[in-house]
């Protein structure tokens, strides 16, 4: 199948594009278009004209700083994925982006585009939610910031107003005690999650458990996080079987496992359990191995 | 009904350049095969899950059914017929998918070939793990896939041994 007929625009700068955009009716931004071209071509969307931002420079830099990773509209997942001062700034970027589609799509596709695009079967919205990133939006009349709650209103909706562009996303850094785990199965490595779900697990000064959050992929209608924190925190040492029993459960609560032709609401619900357990445990772990780094352990001391 | 929008596109493919009138919908995979008569970029499923239109972009593989042409012109293109040496000799992953019979009815091959080779540039010596992810996104409805990660393991040794020789 073919896209419909549309006209397009390449602007060379933001400001060209903000204009192009606010003057154009029915226009969509291409970013990857590794989401919009085949809606197109499958004609569930059509688009008047195109604005392709790819020749936009200003949107294509990375910033890292002690703060945060800061990323522009047009940066590839390829690009975060290999860039080795994001995995040190904020480890949980290159744990969930390794389960974003396959590499020849991560080429191409940008994380901006997939946080705008909404889909709570893709990772990246998820971890947006999760590190409590924002999205700098901007428009001819003006810019502003969006946290997930304001962002992601409804199943693969946003609340960007039709002549908004999305310029760039910011990630907080990892903060001292706390670790990360990504964790999803899907039918063939690089395919949609059946469901995945990312955890980020504090501690406090004495190393017990202070906080747990985790992010959830394809059980929900939004991205959808949830606070674990109550059946874990105050736990020191090996996690128990039940106390994970208990965090997978309170998550389930929160959640709407559906069937559809990849697996049953059952299944779903199943993995929900499965993986809960198994990301807590390794967020918990990546938590405790982080702190014992950065204090200096004695048998790091004596090396 | 308005007579449809064209537009002159400037594509670099295999290091010629091509200029061609169409459509802005036109899928950089249907310029290649109907525009530029490169008909080694094959069309299986036209939304980014088959991998048999995959070409380099840049040196990086992508799926020309998810890029219009009018958006690939600032890229150097290299299509599987770009793959074939000067002098029309084949490179290593051709050669080794020759070899280990990692072709059988050759649909999927083109993509194969072309992800496999930007993928043992990247990682020249590839375990048979890693063999298997490098190609995890290209479908192959024939062999079973076990002779395409022979001909990954291979195209390597192939390629190695290649730049001994030169060094
Ligand atoms: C075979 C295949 C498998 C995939 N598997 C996965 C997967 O496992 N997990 C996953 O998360 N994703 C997956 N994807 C999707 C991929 O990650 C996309 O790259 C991503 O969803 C969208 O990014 P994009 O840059 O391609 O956006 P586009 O396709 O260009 O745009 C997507 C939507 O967002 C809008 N948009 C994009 N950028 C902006 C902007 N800056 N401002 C305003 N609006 C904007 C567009 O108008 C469009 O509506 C897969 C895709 C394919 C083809
Ligand atoms: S034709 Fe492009 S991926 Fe199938
Ligand atoms: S050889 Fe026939 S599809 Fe791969």
């Amino acid at each position: 199948m073919k896209p419909a007929p549309f006209g397009y625009r390449r602007p060379g700068s933001l400001a060209e594009a903000l204009t192009a955009y606010a003057d154009a009716s029915d226009a969509k931004i291409g970013a990857g278009g590794q989401s919009l071209i085949p809606l197109l071509s499958m004609r569930l969307a059509s688009v008047a004209e195109l604005i392709d931002i790819n020749g936009i420079e200003e949107l294509s830099r990375i910033t890292v700083s002690e703060d945060g990773v800061r990323f522009g509209a047009t940066v590839r997942h390829s690009d975060l994925l290999a860039h080795e001062q994001v995995a040190a700034v904020q480890p949980m970027i290159p744990a969930a982006l390794h389960h974003v589609a396959h590499a020849t799509i991560r080429n191409r596709g940008t994380t901006v585009g997939s946080i705008v695009h909404a889909d709570a079967s893709g990772e990246m919205p998820t971890v947006f939610a999760l590190l409590d990133g924002r999205l700098t939006v901007q428009s001819v009349r003006g810019t502003r910031e969006l946290a997930a709650p304001e962002l992601f209103i409804g199943p693969l909706e946003t609340s960007l107003a039709a002549d908004e562009i999305a310029t760039e996303v910011f990630l907080p850094a990892l903060a001292p005690r706390h670790g990360v785990a990504f964790d999803e199965i899907a039918r063939r490595h690089g395919d949609y999650a059946l469901v995945g779900v990312g955890a980020v697990v504090g501690l406090d000064a004495d190393g017990a458990i202070a906080s747990v959050r985790a992010g959830y992929v394809s059980v929900s209608e939004v991205p959808t996080v949830v606070d674990l924190g109550e059946p874990l925190v105050g736990h020191r040492g090996e996690i128990t079987d039940d106390a994970l029993r208990a965090a997978g459960e309170l998550a389930l609560s929160h959640l709407e496992p559906e069937a559809d032709i990849h697996a049953t609401a059952h299944y779903r619900a199943q993995l929900v359990r499965v993986l809960t357990g198994r990301v807590v445990r390794a967020a918990y772990d990546d938590a405790v191995a982080r702190s014992n780094r950065s204090e200096g352990t004695p048998s790091n001391a004596r090396s | 009904m308005p007579a449809p929008e064209l537009t002159d596109v400037t594509l670099t493919v295999n290091g010629v350049q091509h200029e061609i009138t169409v459509e802005p919908r036109r899928l950089l995979s249907d310029a290649l095969r109907h525009d530029l008569g490169l008909t080694g970029t094959h069309v299986g499923c036209e939304h980014g899950v088959c991998g048999a239109c995959t070409v380099l972009v840049d040196g990086k593989p992508t799926r020309a059914c998810l890029m219009f042409a009018v958006a690939a012109q600032d890229y150097a293109i290299t299509t599987v017929e770009g793959l074939t040496r000067p002098d029309g000799s084949l490179s290593p992953v051709q050669q080794a998918f020759k070899d280990c019979h990692g072709l059988q009815c050759g649909f999927c091959t083109p993509g194969f070939l072309t992800t496999v080779a930007a993928g043992i540039e990247e990682n020249p010596d590839p375990t048979e793990d890693e063999a298997r992810d490098m190609i995890a996104g290209n479908l192959c409805r024939c062999t079973g896939y076990q002779n395409i990660v022979a001909s990954v393991l291979r195209a390597a040794e192939l390629q190695a041994g290649e730049s001994e020789e030169s060094a």
